[in-house]
């Protein structure tokens, strides 16, 4: 189990006060599919992806960026049984969806870069540690039920 | 995963816009760095202090990137360019190279603190590429 100290609770609930997840969670999936283009394989039925511009007018992309955003946020009501929180949405990803897991951390590596975007310097080093903290333990859950 | 000419340009021009905070984004990626991967600290035994924000730390964040900016005027040629800081990083430093894509991802994240509006997700894929292809030619001479 991850063990978080007080001050990492308070920096990580601290940075998802400052996240809209409805301009965020957009901004941090379009990010992905602009930066890492091959994380596009799993949005064929998303209509059209062919350029930066399509990207960030598509839609279905905006919707499903606000999804994985509330699914990543879902971890902070339950901080300490992470693994067991994800564990339906970890085999979902694997046996349905298909999704390589090193694309969670994809993801999250875009998220953070938007946060830091937003936040500025108020995103201290000590901030950053403990978010990233964060991301990695959802990431790693999200990846257990693979086999 | 070369960078095409569009890039090489999107590199040149926002490491130009960024250049009066070079200093400020070299000192605070490298405090991130051995903040966000405290094992990044092991390099840095050497030093009184090596926690985030003490006066080596960001001192030597300033020193790399200078590199990186010297890099940047390599750009058509990294590999020949950066043959020296290659035998440097391989046989004195001996710095495992997944060490460069953790300090860049924390360069990326100083970037886009300091510059949200310049940091667009097309200059992101453009720095994020010349990073790694950086990495890839300090990693040169490794063996």
């Amino acid at each position: 189990m991850v063990e978080w100290t007080a001050a990492e609770r308070r920096h990580v609930e601290a940075v998802w006060s400052k996240i809209d997840i409805d301009v965020c969670g957009p901004l941090a999936l379009q990010r992905c599919l602009i930066v890492y283009p091959w994380t596009q394989r799993y949005f064929g039925s998303f209509g059209d992806l062919s350029t930066d511009a399509a990207i960030m007018g598509n839609p279905k992309v905006a919707k499903h960026g606000v999804v994985a955003l509330t699914g990543l946020r879902t971890a902070l009501d339950h901080m300490d049984e992470i693994k067991s929180t994800y564990a339906a949405l970890s085999v979902l990803h694997s046996e349905k969806l298909h999704v390589d897991p090193d694309n969670f951390r994809l993801l999250c590596e875009c998220l953070t870069i938007v946060v830091a975007g937003k936040m500025g310097k108020k995103l201290s080093p000590e901030m950053q540690a403990a978010w990233q903290k964060y991301l990695c333990a959802v990431v790693s859950a999200l990846g257990r039920q693979y086999h | 995963m070369s960078l095409s000419s569009k890039q090489k340009a999107t590199v040149k021009d926002f490491f130009s816009k960024m250049s009066t905070r070079s200093d400020d984004i070299g000192a605070e990626a490298l405090s991130r760095l051995v903040a966000v991967y405290p094992q990044t600290k092991s390099y840095f035994s050497h030093w009184k202090d090596a926690s985030p924000g003490s006066a080596p730390v960001r001192k030597h964040g300033i020193t790399i990137m200078g590199g990186v900016y010297d890099a940047v005027g390599k750009i058509d040629d990294l590999k020949g360019g950066l043959l020296s800081l290659s035998e440097l990083h391989a046989f004195m430093l001996r710095v495992d190279p997944v060490n460069f894509k953790l300090l860049a991802h924390c360069m990326l994240v100083c970037m886009s603190m300091i510059f949200p509006e310049e940091f667009t997700p097309q200059v992101h894929a453009a720095v994020d590429k010349f990073l790694a292809q950086l990495a890839l030619a300090l990693a040169e001479k490794y063996r």
